[in-house]
């Protein structure tokens, strides 16, 4: 039963983010990502990880793609054909991103899990966000503090990038 | 789990001293007045990392530390002193530079700083989760300092290309680090090759990560499939930005290449260095024989560090002791000699574009001997020739091959490097041998280019000290390799112990 749920979510998950590409429109791009975001939430659930779902919702779905949708109203951009952007590299791309997906394709189904299951049992996850909570803070708290860090230059270079510059006019 | 948390304050010593004066540096340019000058900014970055170099080749504990996160060990402090170097000297060059392209910038030297922690965090790591957060930071600073010069569309061309591949990349290794997640049930290094060696067949799965894991480094390396961006990039990124990518970016990530393949997938080094093998003989030959056709001398020194890249990875894939010795030899003389042929051609550089052009240095030796002998010091030692570094280097690496029986490789090594000397001796010929363009000479002192003319080359004092820093650790480094060598040899021996 699960499983049936899984290839439903991941095909529609995959078809979407297909989608994004191939549409013409930016606006229906978001709405396709949109929904290609809310398919992995629903694999997120599956997987036992109730907390990463809610957060792929809330920030991704929610404020990522409200932001997304705001810059592409302001900045007004338009539809584009697609033939303006690849030209005949399609003729090689296309054969060569198959070929790839068969041999990965091939890979995935001659490999096997062997690995041990991690501590993570279903009993363990049941206070999920009590338990990522936990990890962040001991077990992954040097990335964690990195991250704080990352996020502080992200926020610091789209400032400066976006800021005009005010010694260099006098 | 938090038994072995092993929280160790000065295991990280030197990144969080890293971190304060990033901060420090932040505070200040924010309560500055708009207009004043930021070059004090850059010189209190300088007088930190000098201060924090010490520290970190100090803070040397065995053991993992924040559960099993981060090491400390010899390892980590030489690359740390590779980055804190490239970090200091790309600072003083950058002082001059920024004035010169008129930009008045503090968050320039703190993203600087904030680039070197991402680059000893990737260093210090014995995870996976703990890798990949540090190649974002280091990278997510990149972007921002190449795209610094936002009024210069080749500059923000150069940001936006790599961005988007380094993006693309970023998500390759991280579906790469996902399989070996799958695979090995751990993203800790000293785990996976517990698990690995439980297992002894390659598990396609694993197959897959490790494809995954090598495509994602190699571009942060650029080696030859994967190295697209990084012409583009170093000549539209601010110069000291191009030598900062070319030294330290790509010695964060053959370090973390060290640490993945010497430390985690040891068992399957059969298997890798196959790969390894066709990246590295197709990056030297490819990129030695494209640079023979450049016109621009930036576009030059980034084919030529891609071949370097090849030759360096000659030595991480024999996987022995003195060949990862020799990477981190090599990387270190290659932190001095590169960035100090960088500093030559800053100088060089006009806001009008000339100066880009090899064709430029003509007679370059007349003019200015001074920087014309430097300039020649870091080409002889990036070609490859004795006394300087850049052979000695060249040397450990090649004979590690030969001793690990890789002859073809050693031959393919010593045949690019043949080639490079052609590029290289053409701008020291070009420098010593051809006459001064008179037509430039004759406008450049005109009405119309006496203001470019105007601007000395030998005007700043930081730019020296980087030129005399550079020429003397190039030429020390090659007369007297045997501490530097003998450390590195020290540093990389726990990895061949089991």
């Amino acid at each position: 039963m699960e499983q049936i749920f899984f290839y439903i979510f991941a095909i529609l998950a995959v078809a979407s983010a297909i989608a994004v590409v191939a549409a013409k429109n930016p606006v229906h791009s978001a709405v396709y990502l949109i929904i290609c975001f809310l398919q992995v939430a629903a694999l997120f659930i599956l997987l036992r990880a109730p907390f990463l779902a809610a957060a792929q919702v809330f920030i991704y779905v929610g404020a990522v793609m409200v932001l997304f949708l705001f810059a592409v109203l302001v900045l007004n951009v338009g539809k584009e054909r697609l033939g303006e952007q690849i030209h005949h590299q399609s003729v090689i791309v296309i054969p060569a991103v198959i070929l790839l997906l068969l041999m990965m394709g091939i890979l995935v189904a001659k490999g096997r899990l062997t690995a041990p299951m991690g501590a993570f049992t279903e009993k363990a996850l049941e206070k999920n966000t009590e338990v990522i909570g936990k990890m962040l803070f001991s077990k992954y708290l040097f990335p964690f503090e990195v991250v704080s860090v990352l996020l502080l230059i992200a926020l610091i270079g789209a400032v400066a990038l976006v800021m005009k510059e005010k010694g260099s006019q006098d | 789990m938090l038994e072995t948390l092993n929280i160790n304050l000065t295991a990280i010593l030197p990144e969080i001293l890293l971190t304060a004066l990033a901060l420090c540096v932040m505070a200040l340019d924010l309560i500055m007045r708009r207009g004043a000058s930021r070059l004090v900014l850059g010189y209190l970055s300088i007088i930190g990392l000098l201060i924090i170099l010490p520290v970190s080749c100090v803070s040397v504990i065995d053991g993992a530390f924040y559960g099993g996160m981060v090491k400390a060990d010899g390892f980590s402090a030489y690359f740390n002193a590779i980055f804190i170097i490239a970090a200091i000297f790309t600072i003083l060059i950058s002082m001059d530079y920024l004035k010169r392209v008129n930009i008045n910038k503090g968050e320039y030297y703190y993203i600087v700083l904030f680039a070197t922690l991402g680059m000893m965090v990737m260093a210090a790591s014995n995870d996976l989760v703990n890798l990949y957060v540090g190649l974002e930071l280091m990278a997510l600073s990149f972007y921002v300092l190449v795209a610094i010069r936002t009024a210069s569309s080749k500059s923000v061309e150069a940001a936006l290309k790599y961005f988007v591949l380094g993006a693309l990349s970023s998500g390759v290794l991280l579906y790469g680090i996902s399989f070996t997640y799958g695979v090995a049930g751990t993203t800790n290094f000293t785990e996976i090759a517990f698990q690995a060696r439980r297992v002894t067949i390659l598990d396609p799965y694993l197959l897959l990560a490790i494809v995954f894991i090598i495509v994602g480094f190699s571009f942060k390396i650029a080696l030859f499939p994967f190295h697209l961006w990084s012409p583009d990039t170093y000549e539209g990124a601010p110069t000291p930005i191009a030598a900062l990518l070319s030294v330290g970016s790509k010695a964060a990530a053959f370090a973390a290449f060290m640490r993945v393949f010497l430390v985690a997938l040891p068992v399957y080094q059969p298997h890798w260095s196959r790969i390894f093998w066709g990246l590295s003989a197709a990056t030297m030959l490819y990129g030695s024989v494209v640079a023979i056709s450049q016109k621009n001398i930036v576009r030059m020194l980034a084919y030529s560090s891609i071949a370097h890249a090849g030759i360096i990875m000659i030595g991480f894939l024999v996987t022995s002791d003195m060949g990862a010795a020799g990477v981190m030899y090599y990387l270190l003389v290659y932190a001095f000699m590169n960035i100090g042929a960088f500093t030559v051609v800053t100088l060089f550089i006009r806001s009008s574009g000339r100066g880009e052009s090899i064709r430029d240095y003509r007679g370059l030796a007349v003019r200015h001997p001074w920087l014309a002998f430097v300039m020649s010091i870091f080409l002889v030692s990036l070609a490859g020739i004795p006394p300087t570094g850049g052979f000695t280097a060249k040397f450990f690496i090649l004979s590690s091959a030969i001793n690990a029986q890789y002859y073809w490789l050693a031959v393919i090594g010593v045949v690019s490097t043949a080639i490079s000397l052609f590029f290289y001796a053409k701008v020291i010929f070009y420098m010593y041998l051809s006459e001064p363009d008179a037509l430039t000479e004759g406008t450049a002192g005109g009405a119309a280019g006496g203001a470019d003319r105007d601007l000395p080359i030998m005007s700043s004092a930081t730019c020296n000290i980087v030129l005399v820093a550079a020429a003397v650790g190039t030429v020390l480094l090659g007369i007297y390799p045997t501490p530097f060598i003998d450390m590195a040899i020290k540093a990389v021996k726990p990895f061949f112990l089991t």
